[in-house]
């Protein structure tokens, strides 16, 4: 599982964040509302361990919330 | 490290945004630091009472503000807390959780955060069950037992954002009556998922991993409602605990006259963060305008 997810929800500012960070640096993400499948909401929870929005998986690494200077280091890479 | 900027404005939401503007349009020398950009007009829903827009959401609103401060070029410190304000005369000292930072001026407006319960398991199950932000979590919900504490326009909103698909939902409140609009009381009342706790206090929160149950007490009677989701819905505190020598009211609101001065000279403050009496997103902006001009003059005669 190579991949970049974001779990978020439409209303959140932070979720909106993470979603334009990516945007502007050009990183491929799937971008996944867990409002409206309860199934990606428990994805979540099971791999964060916490019940908050956003989380992200970058290529498995979890990060929650909107953690600019986590972002930053793992896109240089 | 060593410069020393014309005004450093901590927080930007709406005051310390147009306070920002201002500055630029007055060619000053700014910095920003600040947790997050927007602040709580990030997470306000609708807004029908700011200027220019019929109608806005908060988010996009805030997003609006961004544009408008991103248009000039700002050093802006995102995600940066400041933890110690210190004034030595002419020049004011911030320390924050990353670095110091040093300028002639000040202006706070840092704003103002969730209030809360201060029981035990409320920080042991924060983002494990309990949460501030309906609008950001409540979708997590879907088919749980809940609880929402509070009895104001913020809690009724929470559980009415609840009510499509929380499967059943606890309203616990200190007072003898809600505090929120009848027409949002009225329908919940007519909501055969609602339930309503008047005049319960929260002694815990337990769980597991994630919250299993919130224990709430009435006249010494101690009742256990097995919920999976808590929202804490119960106002707001000003942050401004970093801010040690200036004079506050009760609430801890940082005390302005009608020029934004706090007590000590060169520290101004605006916006939600302070005891101006009411709190609206277009009454943060103008304060954070009049704060950064009064900013401005006070350099001008302070040279």
């Amino acid at each position: 599982m190579k991949k970049i997810i974001l779990y978020g929800v439409s209303g959140c500012p932070f979720c909106h964040k993470t979603r334009e960070y990516f945007k502007n640096k050009g990183v491929n993400f799937e971008d996944i509302d867990v409002s409206e499948s309860p199934e990606k909401a428990k994805e979540m929870v099971e791999k964060s361990g916490q019940m908050s929005v956003p989380v992200i998986d970058f290529k498995g690494e979890i990060i929650i919330g909107f953690d600019q200077d986590r972002l930053e280091e793992l896109t240089e890479v | 490290m060593n410069q020393v900027y014309d005004v450093i404005i901590i927080g930007a939401g709406p005051a310390g945004i147009t306070a920002a503007v201002y500055a630029a349009r007055k060619k000053m020398d700014v910095l920003i630091v600040t947790r997050d950009i927007g602040g709580q007009a990030s997470w306000s829903g609708d807004i029908q009472n700011y200027t220019g827009y019929q109608f806005i959401s908060g988010p996009e609103l805030a997003l609006k503000f961004e544009d408008h401060m991103r248009k000039f070029d700002f050093k802006i410190k995102e995600n940066e807390e400041v933890t110690e304000l210190i004034s030595n005369n002419h020049v004011k000292l911030i320390k924050t959780n990353k670095g110091e930072y040093r300028s002639k001026t000040v202006i706070i407006a840092s704003g103002k955060r969730s209030r809360e319960l201060g029981v035990p398991g409320e920080k042991t199950y924060k983002n494990k069950g309990l949460t501030y932000c309906a609008t950001c979590d409540g979708p997590l919900f879907t088919g749980k037992d809940v609880a929402i504490i509070g009895g104001g326009n913020s809690a009724l909103d929470a559980a009415l954002q609840m009510l499509k698909i929380a499967k059943k939902i606890y309203i616990i409140d200190v007072a003898e009556k809600l505090k929120g609009d009848e027409i949002m009381q009225e329908k919940l009342r007519a909501n055969k998922k609602v339930s309503l706790f008047n005049q319960y206090r929260v002694k815990e929160i337990t769980g597991d991993v994630f919250v299993k149950a919130i224990k709430i007490e009435k006249e010494k009677k101690v009742q256990v409602l097995n919920v999976e989701g808590i929202f804490v819905e119960i106002g707001l505190m000003p942050n401004s605990d970093f801010a040690t020598g200036l004079v506050k009211n009760k609430i801890k609101e940082i005390k302005v006259n009608q020029y934004n001065a706090t007590n000590v000279p060169g520290i101004f403050a605006a916006g939600d963060v302070t005891d101006v009496p009411e709190k609206q997103i277009i009454i943060a902006a103008g304060e954070g305008a009049k704060a950064v001009l009064s900013a401005f003059h006070y350099l001008n005669t302070n040279r």
